[in-house]
């Protein structure tokens, strides 16, 4: 036996080595599935699908044994949403989010984001775009007990009130379950009157996270933890270079691995399909492969820089544009002009990507911690021919998402069903970390120039920023969103709505290729911007003789939030104060996702060996629901850009990742790690989002605090290999 | 057959000696709470203990946990009281919680050889096991409640 195209019959595949013609197998894949989406079905009957009680809306379920279930429209990859969201619907069914039973969501159109037909996570919006859909959903649901109560009573229904899981009033008293038969047999009411937040118990306070029992006891179900009978196990081999495709393959040694089932031919690779995960790699190390290189198969990173290099000699489209940016400069007291770049970076989600998959004549049945799970839908339909209902995604916890689990070609979905629908079986896919690592999908590599200028007082009067990147949402799912005529808004964010009075500011972007294929990565375009802007904002205080910070207060006149948060985070780190002997500061602020974060770091330098001993981190996230969330979230943030900003870095060479593990994709490690301050800045601004934004400014904030120990700027990332 | 004493049980394996002791908790034995993570000894997600002391399970063969106790995650407490979890919940440390399976073993075993750590002696013990969600300020503070807990009386 050897590999074989998928559908193919075996008799036919007997042949020991066969070639394959690059693109054949990608036919039929490449089906604009994204429409299919846009067509999706209605919401579901869920009333029928969840037995006997209330079952008000998709959101929420009464049972008459008293069990409250929720059902999550949001995946949980770490940012405490299982939590916050069941926080939002106890408060208004008035049940404690403790007692709650929490389910993730089934896909469907119940639990899109309103006014966009997409069930995602992703843009740390899942808090303020899920905050009045659960509010009224836990709402619905407590009027219709409440209606059933003052029938059984023969009461009206204001005259009840409800605690904590009990309808009470007239000297009666009902637990929820034991109204819920009675309450499900009511017409949801069309208008329900939320709360007044004044008498708010639960949201606004410190909750502690509702999925700490299965995660300190192992029993938390990830992707890479299903198991379904009859299930095979499967490793692929993947192209060493992006764009590679299989010329031709000996699996004779592969398929003599004890344990090892089959091999298959599929548009990722080859997979070796085993009994058990060992035996499927150990299958796969045995394949002799030979690869047809890709377009890219010659790319490195040189070559790519040189390239950026050049677009940046010449202008971009515009992003934004207001003054005169280039006179200014030219009659400018002084000026600078300089070239900022960050690498490509990996996402390393600490559970490698990995998915099961069963495709049956009745559809096909996917098990996987996704961000996406309507695009993912879409394209195993697609796939698959089937109508995107016939396609059922159990989500479970994600080890990890930082938007690689949200993937624009539904990657890690697509090749598990693919490889699914040739075995005839349950089949899981488990990427190695070497696989996930050298995967790509990687935050853009990008280089930024920016010419300014200040004037004789030292204030900055111009701002000429242009950005070479590739762009994420171009050719993604979401590229609708892209203003016609304009470029990707992702690639200038945070500089061309930058939040500094710069009275002459150019913009411009140009959106490169590669072969390397590229995604949103925790805080996407703002993770280059963040750290640019706020770079050169210290260039432009050392070119007008002037105190960071003061600088950016007076770039800052007129806009309190900001102010706020950037005094709140100066005064914490006790700026201008004497430090530690060694220890020197930096100071970044950064708006993205619609929260304000100022970051100071606290860092000593000796050689080559950078320390940050703390940062301070202040956020105005405007109104809060789980204060303790945005905490977790900002010593996350931190931990996350700090291990960018010290060590991240993927490296291209010959079309492919050079780094492979975390032994040369190194992470912060816990004898690293800062103290990370954390103050919530109380506003009156709408709600914004809480886990991105803490990555922006982190990088900037240390660079600058180098620069104060040892003058020397740091425009290049990591830091580890620009110091 | 390979016959292995895992959380105090017998489990007869039908396994290669050389697999790693990782992939038979997982995909043999059905105790997925023991987590890969990359393979090669590096990040500590499969953290377990053999005889007490904490071993990587992804580096482990399966010939050299013969004989020996094996206790994972499943096995360290039968209702998730054992004083590092209960640290944990009371500090809110996990977020994704990939990683904290094993977190949480190189703690307990840490906490069982040294009951009141220096910060020095809980950086060294935990620095071989990595968080991408960076829990790591947080689980400083829980093995240092968790050493309250194992000193206070029940």
């Amino acid at each position: 036996m050897s590999a074989r195209r998928p559908g193919e019959e075996s008799a036919r595949a007997s042949r020991r080595m066969f070639l394959v013609g690059s693109g054949v197998i990608a036919t039929g894949l490449l089906v604009p599935w994204y429409f299919a989406a846009r067509r999706g079905p209605a919401a579901g009957d869920f009333a029928a699908a969840r037995g006997p009680g209330l079952s008000a809306n998709a959101f929420v379920h009464v049972a008459p044994d008293d069990t409250v279930t929720v059902w999550l429209p949001k995946s949980e990859m770490g940012q405490g949403i299982y939590t916050s969201l069941a926080q939002i619907l106890g408060e208004e069914l008035d049940v404690d989010p403790r007692r709650i039973r929490i389910e993730f969501a089934p896909v469907d159109a119940a639990y899109y984001y309103p006014g966009m037909p997409m069930q995602f996570t992703g843009g740390s919006m899942s808090t303020n775009t899920s905050y009045e859909p659960l509010r009224r959903a836990g709402a619905t649901a407590r009027a219709m007990l409440l209606a059933a109560a003052a029938r059984r009573w023969g009461v009206a229904s204001a005259s009840l009130g409800t605690d904590d899981g009990q309808v009470f009033g007239g000297g009666q008293r009902a637990k929820y379950g034991e109204l819920a038969q009675d309450a499900g047999a009511l017409s949801p009411p069309r208008n329900v009157v939320l709360k007044d937040p004044a008498n708010f118990r639960y949201i606004g306070r410190p909750l502690r996270r509702l999925d700490s029992a299965p995660k300190v006891t192992g029993r938390a179900r990830f992707g890479i933890d299903v198991m379904r009978s009859d299930m095979a196990h499967a490793a692929i081999a993947r192209a060493p270079a992006f764009g590679g495709t299989v010329r031709s393959v000996d699996d004779r040694a592969a398929r003599a691995v004890a344990g090892v089932l089959d091999v298959q031919l599929i548009t990722a690779g080859v997979a070796v399909l085993a009994t058990n995960t060992w035996a499927a790699q150990r299958g796969r190390d045995a394949l002799v492969i030979d690869w047809a290189p890709g377009a890219g198969a010659d790319l490195s990173l040189d070559a790519l820089r040189t390239r950026y290099q050049a677009l940046l000699r010449g202008a971009g489209q515009v992003a934004k544009s207001s003054g005169d940016a280039s006179a200014a400069i030219a009659g400018a007291a002084r000026s600078l002009d300089v070239e900022y770049e960050l690498p490509y970076l990996a996402h390393a989600c600490m559970e490698p990507l990995n998915c099961v998959a069963h495709v049956t004549g009745e559809g096909c049945e996917i098990w996987t911690g996704t961000q996406m799970q309507t695009t993912d839908r879409a394209a195993a339909a697609a796939l698959l021919g089937i109508a995107p209902e016939k396609v059922q995604i159990h989500t479970t916890f994600l080890g990890g998402g930082f938007g690689r689990r949200g993937n624009p070609r539904a990657d890690f979905v697509l090749e598990a069903v693919e490889l699914a629908r040739a075995a005839g079986r349950p089949v899981k896919v488990t990427w190695t970390r070497e696989d996930d690592m050298r995967g790509g999908w990687y935050r853009p590599f990008g280089l930024s120039r920016v010419r300014a200028a200040v004037n004789g007082e030292g204030r900055p009067v111009a701002w000429h920023h242009t950005i070479a990147t590739q762009p994420v949402l171009r050719g993604s799912p979401f590229e609708s969103l892209i203003p016609a005529g304009e470029p990707d808004p992702t690639v200038a964010e945070g500089a061309a709505d930058m939040v500094w009075s710069i009275p002459n500011l150019h913009v411009d972007v140009h959106e490169a290729s590669s072969p390397v294929p590229v995604q949103w990565w925790r805080s996407v375009g703002h993770s280059h911007t963040g750290f640019v802007v706020n770079g050169v904002l210290d260039e432009l205080a050392q070119l007008g003789g002037r105190d960071p910070l003061e600088l950016r207060r007076e770039l800052l006149a007129g806009k309190p939030r900001h102010l706020a948060v950037l005094n709140a985070a100066a005064r914490r780190a006790r700026w201008g104060q004497p430090l530690e002997p060694g220890h020197h500061l930096g100071i970044a602020l950064h708006e993205s996702f619609g929260s304000i974060v100022a970051q100071v770091a606290e860092v000593s330098v000796e050689g080559r060996s950078v320390r940050v001993h703390r940062v301070t981190c202040a956020i105005d996230c405007g109104f809060v629901v789980n204060p303790a969330g945005v905490i977790a979230q900002m010593e996350s943030a931190v931990v996350f850009g700090l291990s960018a900003a010290l060590y991240g870095e993927i490296g291209i060479e010959r079309g492919g990742a050079v780094q492979s593990n975390f032994d040369d994709y190194r992470i912060l490690r816990l004898s690293e790690m800062p103290f990370v301050d954390t103050l919530l800045v109380a506003s009156d601004g709408p709600m914004g989002g809480v886990g991105e934004p803490g990555v922006p400014p982190v990088a900037a904030a240390v660079v600058n605090a180098i620069f104060a120990a040892t003058g020397k700027r740091i425009r290049r990332l990591p830091i580890a290999s620009a110091l | 057959m390979i016959t292995l004493e895992i959380n105090g049980a017998r489990h007869e394996l039908d396994a290669d000696p050389a697999m790693p002791l990782l992939w038979a908790l997982r995909d043999l034995a059905g105790l997925t709470g023991t987590k890969y993570g990359c393979g090669k000894g590096l990040c500590g997600a499969c953290t377990i203990h053999l005889d007490g002391a904490p071993a990587r399970a992804c580096v482990t063969p399966l010939a050299a946990a013969v004989g020996r106790r094996i206790t994972t995650i499943e096995g360290l407490s039968p209702d998730g009281s054992h004083p590092v979890q209960r640290a944990w919940t009371e500090l809110d440390v996990v977020q994704c919680g990939y990683c904290q399976s094993g977190q949480i073993m190189a703690a307990a075993a840490l906490l069982a050889d040294t009951p009141i750590p220096t910060d020095a002696q809980i950086d060294a013990a935990m620095d071989g096991n990595l968080c991408r969600c960076g829990t790591y300020q947080r689980i400083r503070a829980a093995v240092k409640r968790a050493s309250e807990l194992l000193e206070a009386p029940r």
